[in-house]
């Protein structure tokens, strides 16, 4: 699978004309409104007017400034799994680890804060990113140390890591982590302030993690495409063979690659605790309740992004808008969330279905403006 | 290159798209804080109630319990009510509760003790609806936010009592989710009643770490029976695993949260109900009466918020009932406390 | 509390309880290795679990037979299976990232219609054991072994049927040709898209198989009920190494250990928090396995890569 997408994504990355990116574009869009219209019928079977749902979750998602970032918050764990994911999968690896590494991210991350509250906010939150990026390493490191060295396929041991980090924070809010209080919730105590994530100026909700993110998103961009790390990985994943015989350190670009992809899931978990409205690491309810299911959610943006890390900024803001305005198509419908959860699963199988489509359609442009320039 | 016009293209389709949004949005669009101002119509004298919740509204558990309670109280009044259920994530369920608040609504359930920390934030920007927080007893100091718990362990001790006169091998066995909140009040309450009643009993917890998981509470429930367990109950959602294997098994059964009757309806003894409705009755007249909120509500066997609903179909010992009507009596009175805090 | 696990009595029941566990990571992961060795990854499994359990659980409660449920729920893997040879064959699509689509459907469509067409989680008919006669008699084993319901026996068997057919077949040479050099079994005039087909539409019939699996022994649904079976099923193919056999051992791997730790929980060995760190064991177990038996078996080379003639 990695193979065949980062081929067809570096081939891309060569193609030189904007009237094939406009195509690019457009087959996915009509790809949406294709799943919307199936998603109609589903909303009709269930007493709702799919006109009003659609119009309130694209109101929800993008209708405004407190809805935009609302969606952008919704982004930013999309984003940067997604940009991890990219690097991951042009190195050859597949990365379904991405909600183990989130948690691991995030309770590395809560540790400290917990641990050292009274560091100035200023030292603090760079410190976070940090331990945020650092747990999720070692959740990736792992299942890539397993794979180099051991022979252990990386998709079961990632889905193993997703296993033992969900238990594991369950471990901890129930025992060390947990708040203290007469009713025991699966969540920390309010962590100190230093730690909140400074809002951006002017908006209600949308905090510096946003800005990380996108600041992550541009690491990984000169990392993978201007860097001889990057030149590695990426030539690794084309070929592991060849590789190998050119004399290029096989196995370390393995582990590096899943650990900068744990990296970027960790970062996300460590800004999912701080720039919460609760400034807590909440577990109840279960894992994904934490991760809001970003592990999966960012494969799929990292590959409506064509696997570019660049490109997972507009990818993850569309994504995040999708399930923002889902939310509020709920309220205004009243339909079960169920639905809005199997739409959003229709719509990432009509879209990912109309890849072929488009690389077909964009051939056959190309084909017709050189045989009109020629 | 190539990567920039792509990346033009997308975010002018984009722009695109948020014009468009804003221009055919509804009222959504900019209400920050703009609470209660006649934004939306209401229709009538409707109380308009919104139910936020973390599961399904009719899991027979959890959120079904609140679910039911406003439909009772519906059959007193009229409402008009709408639910954001499934809702698990906590920071979606935040964006549902901020989404109802500027809508207007009458009062707003957050029904999930997760959702507390969110709602200290919320809460305070719309000083004109009323929010009602549950499990929880903390009301943040907050004008416009009732708290509502219920003390489980008080009924689940008369059920424990029950279970340890009921079972023959004086062996127990209970499954739970997580060891953490409602469910732990309920266990904890149900061992300790049954253990007043009869030191002998053997009671064993099991929590499987789920509370989705019906084949690992069936396999839970399993094992008790085959350790030799003769009675059982159980908490959270995926208790219907374990009740399957009790009506397999002819195993008698004690329910929490709501009437669990219909799941086994040959071995259910009893299930300890909760009638939130006591609370909203309480919490919807003083908003009528213009006072929103700031006390915490607490469901107990003495304010009859806690009920024991007993299984008509199930033939229970007469003395057991009295039993039960006795430690009712003790509880409600003060003289018996079940130890749990 | 440990005297009392090390009796026979309690070892008897856990490994029953242990091969009962197994049963549905056994189903889908067969189909699974199906799809793979013909160069198919399906991630989508544990949407089509739910939507095959919701299936036998529905009609079970409609109809009140429970084989009709299990019918329905093989009939809904073939719907599935039809949906994703369109995804995959003829469209093309990522198939990790389609897979987790299906995930997604799945997981939101069951739930919706259990919401809308059942409500509350009713108990229907059940699946008895069927104590195999003779056998179930002999002690110990007789226990463990033959005292299970239907499907238990089906997934069992289906071990050694899978790799006969793989092993044994054309039909199975083909699947494997077809998984591990696409272009080569072409010229030779097998139709790569109609052995994918198969594969396709086998794989979601058992995966749904599975999800009958966890509903029909004891009657019940709730939703989500699969919690992640559906990936670990997925997981077991690579630490099985593509071949039946393998994929027994791990889901007997880690049945047994779930079933180790639910016993240590009902004996009161565990208790509290100490409750999640054991529920990690049979991940941690199946990873340090995997590592000590290391094997060198690779994947079937096309697997993942659409087939597509004019390339």
């Amino acid at each position: 699978m990695t193979k065949e997408v980062s081929a067809e994504a570096d081939s891309n990355d060569a193609r030189p004309w904007i009237g094939s990116w406009l195509m690019g574009a457009v087959v996915p869009l009509a790809a949406v409104l294709a799943a919307f219209a199936v998603g109609a019928i589903f909303l009709a079977a269930f007493g709702a007017n799919p006109l009003e749902g659609y119009a309130a979750m694209v109101s929800g998602g993008f209708g405004g400034g407190s809805e935009i970032s609302a969606t952008l918050v919704k982004a930013m764990p999309l984003m940067l799994v997604a940009v991890g994911i990219s690097i991951a999968f042009r190195a050859g690896v597949i990365n379904i680890g991405g909600e183990g590494q989130i948690l691991a991210g995030a309770i590395l991350s809560t540790a400290v804060a917990l641990i050292i509250p009274g560091t100035p906010r200023v030292v603090l939150l760079p410190l976070l990113v940090v331990a945020g990026a650092l747990g999720g390493a070692i959740w990736g490191a792992i299942p890539g140390g397993l794979k180099a060295y051991a022979g252990v396929n990386e998709i079961l041991s990632t889905i193993m890591m997703n296993i033992i980090a969900a238990h594991f924070l369950s471990f901890l809010l129930q025992g060390w982590m947990i708040e203290d209080g007469p009713i025991k919730i699966q969540q920390t105590e309010r962590l100190t302030e230093n730690s909140d994530l400074p809002l951006l100026p002017g908006a209600s909700r949308l905090h510096l993690g946003v800005l990380i993110a996108v600041l992550v998103a541009v690491v990984g961009y000169v990392i993978l495409f201007r860097t001889t790390l990057g030149v590695r990985l990426r030539a690794v994943g084309h070929n592991p063979h060849a590789s190998r015989y050119a004399g290029m350190p096989v196995e370390r670009s393995i582990v590096q690659a899943l650990a900068l992809s744990g990296a970027c899931a960790g970062i996300a978990g460590a800004m999912l605790v701080f720039g919460s409205e609760s400034h807590r690491l909440v577990g109840e309810g279960g894992a994904s309740a934490f991760t809001q299911s970003a592990g999966f959610n960012g494969i799929v943006t990292a590959l409506f992004g064509g696997l570019h890390p660049l490109w997972s900024i507009p990818a993850s803001f569309l994504f995040g808008g999708m399930l923002t305005g889902g939310i509020e198509m709920q309220r205004t419908v009243q339909v079960p969330s169920a639905l809005i959860i199997a739409l959003n699963g229709v719509v990432v199988v009509f879209v990912v279905g109309s890849f072929r489509l488009k690389r077909m359609l964009e051939v056959r442009v190309e084909q017709s403006a050189k045989a009109k320039g020629a | 290159m190539k990567n920039k016009n792509k990346f033009v293209v997308l975010l002018a389709l984009l722009a695109a798209l948020a014009l468009l949004a804003s221009a055919c949005g509804s009222d959504n669009g900019d209400s920050d804080g703009d609470a209660g101002s006649g934004d939306t119509e209401s229709s009538g004298d409707s109380f308009r109630i919104a139910i936020v919740s973390p599961s399904a509204k009719n899991d027979v558990a959890f959120s079904q319990s609140i679910f039911d309670a406003v439909t009772r109280v519906g059959e007193n009044r009229s409402i008009e009510v709408d639910v954001s259920d499934g809702l698990f994530v906590v920071e979606d369920a935040a964006a549902a509760i901020r989404g109802y608040a500027e809508d207007g609504y009458d009062l707003v359930i957050a029904h999930g003790s997760q959702y507390g920390a969110p709602l200290q934030e919320i809460a305070p920007e719309f000083p004109e609806v009323a929010f009602a927080w549950g499990t929880a007893l903390d009301t943040f100091g907050l004008d416009n936010v009732s708290s509502y718990s219920v003390r489980s362990d008080e009924g689940a001790y008369v059920l424990g009592a029950l279970a340890a006169e009921i079972s023959e091998s004086k062996n127990i066995g209970i499954v739970g989710p997580i060891e953490v909140g409602d469910a732990k009040l309920y266990v904890d309450g149900f061992a300790a009643g049954a253990v007043a009643q009869d030191p002998s009993v053997d009671v064993n917890i099991n929590y499987i770490e789920s509370f989705a998981d019906v084949q690992l509470a069936q396999e839970a429930a399993t094992a008790f029976v085959n350790n030799g367990a003769d009675v059982l109950t159980g908490t959270a959602q995926m208790v219907v695993g374990a009740t399957g294997v009790a009506s397999a098994e002819g195993v008698p059964w004690f329910g929490t949260q709501s009437n669990q009757t219909t799941l086994g309806p040959d071995i259910v003894v009893a299930s300890q109900v909760y009638h939130w409705e006591i609370v909203l009755e309480d919490i919807i007249a003083g908003v009528e009466n213009g006072d929103l909120g700031g006390e915490s509500h607490i469901l107990t066997l003495e304010n009859e918020g806690l009920v024991l609903e007993f299984n008509e179909d199930y033939a229970l010992d007469p003395s057991l009932q009295e039993l039960a009507d006795e430690l009712v009596e003790g509880i409600v009175s003060g003289t018996i406390t079940t130890g749990i805090e | 509390m440990w005297s009392e696990f090390f009796t026979v009595s309690s070892i008897v029941v856990t490994l029953a309880a242990g091969i009962r566990l197994a049963t549905p990571f056994l189903l889908a992961s067969l189909g699974e290795v199906m799809g793979q060795r013909s160069g198919v990854l399906n991630l989508g499994v544990e949407g089509v679990m739910l939507l095959g359990a919701f299936g036998a659980y529905y009609t079970t409660f409609r109809t009140g037979s429970v084989w009709l449920g299990v019918v329905a729920a093989l009939a809904v893997g073939l719907v599935m299976g039809l949906v994703y040879a369109l995804i995959t064959l003829v469209m093309h699509a990522e198939q990790g990232i389609s897979g987790i689509g299906i995930f997604l459907f799945g997981l939101g469509f069951s739930d919706l219609l259990f919401q809308r067409w059942v409500g509350t989680p009713l108990p229907i008919s059940r699946l008895p054991e069927w104590h195999i006669p003779g056998l179930s008699q002999i002690p110990v084993i007789g226990e463990v072994l033959f005292q299970h319901t239907p499907l238990v026996y089906i997934a069992f068997l289906l071990v050694p049927l899978v790799a006969w057919v793989i092993n044994y077949t054309t039909f199975g040479l083909n699947v494997r040709a077809v998984g591990e050099t696409p272009d080569a079994a072409d010229t030779l005039g097998v139709s790569v898209l109609r052995i994918r087909f198969a594969t396709i539409l086998i794989g979601n019939a058992l995966a749904a198989l599975a999800g009958a699996a966890l509903v029909v022994p004891f009657g019940t649904f709730q939703q989500n009920l699969t919690s992640g079976r559906g990936f670990i099923a997925i997981a077991l193919v690579y630490f099985g190494a593509w071949r039946p056999r393998g994929v027994l051992i791990g889901s007997l791997l880690f049945g047994l250990v779930i079933a180790v730790v639910n016993q240590w929980g009902s004996l009161g060995i565990v208790s509290g928090s100490l409750s999640s760190l054991t529920a990690m064991a049979p991940a941690v177990l199946t990873i340090v396995v995997l590592v000590m038996v290391s094997r060198r078996i690779g994947a079937p080379s096309a697997l993942t890569k659409p087939f597509d003639r004019t390339a």
